[in-house]
């Protein structure tokens, strides 16, 4: 990791991608740097002051060279628009098999949760070969996720989730840098990925005490903080079930349909009343300030593991046959 | 427009009598003057101490990296120094720089006006100016301010413990210096041209300082907005930004961003608009493709308005967005294309005059091309993701700014030294120091791409050792770059009293300014009002072939 380098090491799929737009970037600007410096410099030699160079009928303008230099440089660019579009499409959206990290950012650390529960500050091992999602959250300020040997960088800001994903091509280590400016101690909000073969992350997972997934950690929330005591089948309260509805559209008591996503369930942990579903009232207590971050994140994660149950009170759709 | 030879009622070797330098002096006449030329002397000295505190909180950042421990100042410190650079070199010397110093002093001369259309407002933007600059030196004096110059929530309404609301409130009533400077030149190049003085037969520079003032009316109060409306949460903790509050950080990105991405081009059109004036005089040739290089200068300030989510492709901003943003930011780049292109056509069949002014101009073009060509690495989504407020953004960054606005500030502060002064600056020593400065920029900054590729964030004060060896190369070029800019300063003061007299028209050129005496009387033209009968830069390489500046 320490090593002097002119380019950093190529350690992701999206890196030798990126890296690719970025050699075709240096090879064009070296182009134009050519087209108009060795101009400049003969023309300064040839015309320089005293010399004997033909300086007869100068042209001052010519609208066949001006639409050259401006049709052929807008083409260049709009390939390259669409060259660095597809790939930047490509980095944000993150793969169905991913496996799944959850990273809060705080002044100044990073903690990381790996979806089996084990949980990791400033450190992430993955194993290499294997899509790895990253869902980011900040407990304070705004921080960033930076990888540079992944070509990897996300914005991690308070109030919503932000993703990032990656796929490792090379064991090794690398640098985790906080790369948007967080107060006193950001230059030392930094961390080290730990890229490893699949069967040292296997027994590196495993080791230590037994751990309980997010998921599981969010049922066990579920139940104590009392969601479950009107989010149930057989609550006396009228709340929505939560079983089936994730990534679902939801009517609003407003009109206005809703997906369940993850900033529709987070606003209605935090703040009930604002979106609330049709046929409901307006009768949950907020919870701001009673769950951590890292806890939102754990129910959110539960709600998501459920998303594909159906309701226990609906009748299943094969249920009539 | 008539040569300089028939116009002259001066004649070399001798001072006029009378001038504004000597028309009333003392302390209170000119604090309480009209005079644009004064009043662009008074913010060239005020810029010159801003410049200066600025470049030192550079030299002790650049003092600081040269080993990777944070060893020099405290990280506290460091964060306070980058702020202290960034609000002090954007607003208190690049905006102004050229727009405030040259744009006041040339402007009105330039299109054959007595002053500028509201005089009395100019001499109050001075003083909102020192105002704003006064209570920004205050909030440094009283401990600085820990947010970056870009103040982003919710550090700066929530976590920093610092003299933000001082600061902001500095920029905030700079802001209006702005504004009113902005109006006083679109009013003056609207009503004060003139008899004969077309749209088209305008120099170049007033093109782009038209253009520069569309934006500096239009992105200054947005600035002003965003600034309160921070302050507003941070006082009273209205929840605007801050989501503990209920707000959205990321809009105060967009606001923040909807300034300061056309404020880069009030940074970079007035520059451009001294180097076609430059580049088109020391060749003794008519600028090539006039009405395309006017024409850009206005396309970049209507499209300058249209990028600004080109600094947020990974904020979290929507990626649909991100793309909208890129394309924009792409075609903002051919307005800038088309001027380089045609300033180097404009050298073919020319008759170059290697003066120091040229150097600069010539320096520009090169740096100025290397600044925008590695934009389009950033305008590229995806190689964005990667070089995002990394060292690469603030080489690209530099490279405009400095490599571009300052080569171009100092290339006009010698062309129209003469003007200002009467007297020329010691040629050699302004070859030299323009060589200096082009070397000692390009070893300052350039090993800051390869650092940005490499990954190293920005705005951090300690870093990975592997780092090192560019940052010692960075701070080697500063020190140089350093030597660049103290020499002009020596020279430059040296020549107030021992200069040679410049004469009129020290460098043959063309234009209004060029044809009354240096320096000039009060009110320009005393003797008669110029009338304009053709067009700009009537330049003949042909019969200037063996001309020689040097000798006149």
């Amino acid at each position: 990791m320490n090593r002097f380098r002119l380019f950093p090491p190529e350690a992701s799929t999206s890196a030798q991608q990126i890296d690719l737009i970025y050699f075709a970037l240096v090879a064009l600007t070296v182009l134009i740097c050519m087209i108009v410096f060795v101009p400049i410099i003969f023309f300064s030699i040839k015309y320089r002051r005293g010399s004997k160079a033909d300086r007869s009928n100068p042209r001052v303008e010519s609208v066949f060279i001006e639409s050259g230099w401006t049709i052929v440089p807008l083409l260049i660019f709009i390939g390259l628009f669409s060259w660095g579009a597809v790939v930047y499409f490509h980095v944000e959206n993150p793969p169905r098999d991913a496996l799944q990290v959850q990273v809060i950012g705080k002044q100044w650390m990073w903690r990381l949760q790996h979806a089996e529960g084990k949980q990791e500050i400033n450190e992430l091992h993955v194993p290499v070969g294997r899509a790895v999602e990253l869902t980011m959250t900040s407990q304070d300020v705004i921080h960033s996720f930076f990888v540079p040997a992944f070509r990897l960088h996300q914005d991690v800001v308070p109030g919503k989730y932000t993703h990032e994903w990656f796929r490792a091509t090379q064991p090794g280590e690398y640098h985790i840098f906080c790369s948007q400016y967080c107060g006193t101690q950001h230059s030392a909000m930094i961390g080290r990925v730990v890229v490893m073969e699949p069967l040292d992350y296997a027994h590196w997972l495993n080791t230590g005490r037994p751990m309980e997934s997010i998921a599981l950690a969010g049922e066990r929330l579920f139940r104590e903080r009392g969601c479950s005591g009107c989010h149930s089948g057989n609550s006396k309260f009228h709340a929505p079930l939560l079983e089936g509805i994730w990534g679902k559209p939801v009517p609003l008591e407003s009109g206005e349909m809703v997906t369940v996503d993850e900033r529709y369930v987070r606003d209605s942990i935090l703040l009930p009343g604002k979106e609330i579903s049709k046929g409901y009232q307006n009768i949950m207590p907020s919870f701001a300030g009673t769950l951590s971050e890292q806890e939102i994140m754990q129910l959110l994660a539960y709600i998501k593991s459920i998303g594909n149950q159906t309701s226990p009170n609906e009748p299943a759709p094969n249920a009539s046959r | 427009m008539k040569t300089a030879t028939e116009i002259d009622i001066q004649t070399a070797g001798e001072m006029p009598r009378e001038h504004y330098l000597n028309a009333k002096t003392g302390v209170k006449a000119w604090l309480l003057t009209t005079d644009h030329k004064r009043i662009g002397i008074l913010y060239l000295w005020t810029i010159l101490v801003f410049f200066l505190i600025a470049s030192v909180a550079a030299a002790m950042m650049r003092i600081e990296l040269l080993t990777p421990q944070g060893d020099f100042v405290t990280n506290e410190t460091y964060n306070k120094l980058f702020t202290i650079h960034g609000v002090l070199m954007v607003w208190f010397f690049l905006i102004p720089s050229i727009p405030a110093v040259l744009g006041n002093f040339v402007i009105p001369m330039m299109i054959g006006a007595r002053d500028v259309a509201f005089p009395k407002l100019n001499l109050l933007s001075w003083y909102i100016f020192v105002a704003g600059g006064a209570l920004t030196l205050w909030a440094i004096i009283h401990g600085g301010v820990d947010t970056g110059w870009t103040f982003y929530t919710p550090y700066s309404t929530t976590y920093a413990n610092s003299h933000v609301i001082t600061m902001a409130a500095g920029v905030f009533v700079a802001g209006f210096s702005s504004i009113i400077t902005g109006l006083n030149f679109m009013t003056t190049i609207h009503k004060m041209r003139a008899p004969g003085l077309t749209w088209f037969r305008l120099p170049l520079f007033i093109w782009s300082m038209y253009a520069t003032s569309v934006i500096l009316v239009l992105a200054t109060p947005v600035l002003a907005i965003t600034l309160a409306v921070m302050c507003v949460e941070r006082i009273w903790g209205v929840g605007i930004f801050d989501p503990k509050l209920g707000g959205d950080p990321i809009l105060f990105q967009h606001m923040f961003w909807f300034y300061s991405h056309p404020a880069v081009y009030i940074m970079i059109l007035p520059g451009m608009g001294v180097v076609s004036e430059l580049i088109t005089c020391f060749s003794r040739k008519r600028i090539f493709g006039y009405g395309f290089v006017a024409a850009a200068s206005m396309a970049i300030a209507v499209l300058g308005f249209l990028v600004w989510g080109h600094h947020m492709f990974v904020s979290s901003q929507s990626v649909y967005a991100g793309m909208v943003f890129s394309i924009l930011s792409f075609l903002v780049a051919i307005p800038s294309a088309i001027k380089v292109f045609n300033w180097t056509a404009t050298l073919h069949k020319g008759s170059i005059h290697f003066t120091t002014p040229m150097l600069y101009a010539l320096g520009f073009i090169g740096l100025f091309t290397i600044g925008g060509m590695t934009g389009l690495f950033l305008a590229t989504l995806a190689v964005d993701v990667h070089v995002h407020d990394s060292y690469f953004v603030i080489a690209h960054f530099h490279y405009i700014m400095v490599g571009g606005m300052v080569m171009a500030f100092m290339g006009g502060l010698h062309y129209w030294w003469p003007k200002i002064t009467g007297r020329l600056y010691p040629e050699f020593a302004g070859k030299l120091a323009a060589m200096i400065t082009f070397a000692g920029f390009n070893l300052t900054f350039f090993p800051q791409f390869i650092l940005g590729y490499l990954g190293m964030p920005r705005r951090y004060h300690a870093y990975p050792p592997e780092f090192q060896m560019f940052n010692v190369l960075s701070t080697a070029g500063a020190s140089i770059l350093g030597i660049g800019y103290l020499l002009p300063l020596i020279y430059f003061l040296w020549s107030l009293k021992f200069g040679r007299v410049a004469g009129p028209n020290p460098w043959r050129a063309t234009g209004l300014e060029w044809q009354t005496p240096s320096p000039p009387p009060k009110h320009n033209f005393e003797e008669k009002t110029p009338v304009v009968t053709e067009k700009p830069y009537s330049y003949s390489a042909e019969e200037d072939a063996d001309l020689n500046l040097a000798s006149i």
